[in-house]
């Protein structure tokens, strides 16, 4: 009888608990993060362990499976083609020191007033917004041997016999392939960095121009300091990139000719030859490597910012807050 | 004195002016010499060079060609079906996602957060080893309900935007609905969402683009390319015994190319925002 009664009363509980502030929290809660939740598990949490597993065994997308233990991260150090193919990255890091360069160099002269800044800016921007696989055909045709690239080399002075094939030559195919890819990205650089220098107070400028400070110094010491945080982020961002680098040559050589960075043979290892498990262990490798140049970096980041200079205004501290925090 | 003051900035601005309408040079030629041999007759892309510019600007031949022969129609089709579902769907989503992770604190809250991020540094292409076989078991390959799926669940970036906008609308509106009686689900969709607007068109923007221009896994789960080509997929049909009649594939490369330059033109600073707000929070 008693237990009838409690049973009834924790009923009425939940019942009225539902509809109480705390239980529609819960409930409004559940009910907007079950879905991305579960993409997120779906889509990421879940093949990031299924790839753990699979990097122990030989296996291909169908078809039995076995176990080979660390066989596979052997063959990843062994192989001529997998390792060693991260060395290609150097090119594709030094593309992006150029890139970076170049984006900062535009970025300051295009935040103050310039004629016709927003069409230069809307140029040199637009590439970015162009899919893989148009660059790449786009690229084919600028580079093969007499067309659009030899042909403007030719209007410099340049004679055509001296110039080397741009994508068959191993001395220069994989500049020219970074090269496409310092081309497509470094106007959404610039836009970024255009974003931080606007957001420095105008103020600021003011003061150092009626201290008769000239252009350079005002870079050096307004417009530096205040987007040294945006900056490193994307040097971090750049060298992640840089050991994952795979458009360029896969859509442009299909790595040929000396061009397969990792990916692109991690791909190729994948989805044409099928060795998943092999593969898999390319990417575990590779996601360590990244992940502890992540960490180095930060720790690097951390002490550029307590033993640097103060920084320069609260929204500076708030990004390297931001940004340590990864 | 104040001549050299006045030749060195003479001196600057020609550098600067020069410098910017080089890099400007450089980051169209490209596309404008494939624009120049898009208009050029097989006859004449054989015997001129290629920077020769066509003998007519309205010869629409090879468009109309490349459109039949890379089954763009159809691609089109596909990708604005594509484009509608993933906005939509990722819009609700996200939204409701960053509403729940700023507007209440609770145990996990913040490791949610960190497994976004964290999920935004692994490299797509190494992952798709082995989404692929979850998309093969899901029964999800060649299938775009399933294509539209995998790419909602793969990108992030428009959380980021949408929970910085939400630090921004003052929470006192919230306060004063649960005065008046509303329950959380009718605050959001009442008073919120709208207020949401630009936040949305921003992300819209920069997810439409990233969606329309996406290739690696429409290549790897749409692989039957006649009957589930996407605009970028469908430019794989010049490659092989198409592979040199550029005059054709640089048409299809402008074809696929205008709906962006389109929507660049007109939302030029949507597109610079969202791209502002996605970094610094990424």
């Amino acid at each position: 009888m008693q237990t009838k009664v409690k049973a009834k009363k924790k009923k009425r509980t939940f019942k009225e608990w539902i509809n109480s502030r705390d239980g529609q929290k819960v409930l409004v809660i559940t009910a907007f993060m079950a879905i991305p939740l579960l993409l997120l598990f779906v889509f990421t949490y879940l093949p990031f362990g299924k790839m753990v597993s699979f990097s122990f065994y030989d296996m291909k997308y169908v078809g039995a499976k076995k176990f080979v233990g660390l066989k596979n991260y052997i063959k990843v150090f062994t192989r001529d083609d997998c390792f060693k193919a991260l060395r290609l990255s150097l090119y594709y890091m030094l593309g992006s020191v150029v890139q970076l360069g170049i984006a900062l160099y535009f970025a300051t002269i295009l935040s103050f007033k310039t004629r016709g800044g927003a069409v230069f800016k809307g140029l040199m921007f637009f590439p970015y917004l162009i899919n893989g696989i148009a660059i790449g055909f786009i690229f084919k045709f600028f580079y093969t041997r007499g067309f659009v690239f030899d042909t403007v080399l030719s209007w410099c002075g340049f004679n055509l016999e001296n110039l080397p094939y741009w994508l068959k030559d191993q001395r220069i195919n994989n500049f020219s392939l970074v090269g496409t890819s310092v081309w497509r990205y470094f106007g959404q650089n610039m836009v970024l960095f255009i974003g931080a220098i606007m957001s420095v107070d105008s103020e600021l400028y003011e003061a150092a121009m009626l201290d008769g400070a000239g252009k350079f110094q005002q870079f050096r010491y307004i417009i530096l300091p205040s987007i040294k945080t945006i900056i490193l982020l994307n040097v971090i961002l750049s060298i992640s990139g840089s050991l994952s680098a795979f458009e360029p040559p896969y859509v442009i050589t299909s790595g040929a000719n000396g061009t397969g960075t990792y990916f692109v043979v991690m791909h190729e290892i994948a989805h044409t030859q099928q060795k998943v498990g092999l593969a898999s262990a390319m990417a575990i490798v590779l996601l360590v490597i990244i992940f502890i140049a992540t960490i180095i970096q930060r720790l690097l980041f951390k002490y550029v910012f307590t033993d640097g200079e103060p920084p320069v205004d609260s929204k500076a501290k708030r990004l390297a807050d931001k940004a340590s925090k990864f | 004195m104040n001549i050299l003051m006045y030749i060195k900035k003479i001196i600057l601005t020609v550098f600067k002016y020069f410098t910017l309408i080089l890099f400007s040079f450089i980051s169209v030629l490209p596309v404008v010499s494939c624009l120049i041999t898009a208009f050029k007759t097989d006859k004449e892309y054989n015997s001129t060079n290629v920077m020769t510019l066509p003998s007519s600007w309205l010869n629409f031949e090879n468009f109309s060609s490349a459109f039949k022969q890379a089954n763009m129609g159809r691609a089109f089709i596909n990708s604005t079906i594509i484009l509608i579902c993933v906005l939509v769907i990722s819009t609700i989503i996200g939204t409701q996602l960053a509403y729940v992770l700023n507007r209440f604190s609770f145990t996990g809250n913040t490791l949610i957060r960190n497994l976004f991020l964290f999920a935004s540094l692994l490299p797509g292409v190494a992952m798709q080893i082995s989404v692929y076989e979850i998309m093969t078991k899901l029964n999800f390959i060649n299938s775009i309900p399933g294509y539209i799926i995998m790419i909602c669940g793969t990108d992030v970036i428009s959380i980021y935007i949408y929970i910085q906008f939400f630090e921004n609308i003052d929470k006192s509106l919230d306060e004063s609905a649960i005065m008046d009686g509303a329950n959380y689900f009718s605050i959001f969709y009442k008073i919120l969402f709208p207020l949401l607007k630009p936040a949305i068109v921003t992300s819209c923007i920069l997810k439409g683009v990233g969606t329309y221009n996406e290739y690696y896994g429409a290549s790897l789960y749409l692989q039957d390319k006649k009957l589930y080509p996407t605009v970028a997929t469908s430019l794989y049909t010049f490659v092989g015994p198409l592979g040199s009649k550029y005059n054709l594939i640089c048409a299809g490369l402008i074809i696929s190319i205008l709906p962006a330059l389109i929507v660049f033109i007109s939302c030029q600073k949507q597109i610079y925002s969202g791209l502002t707000a996605g970094a610094v929070k990424g």
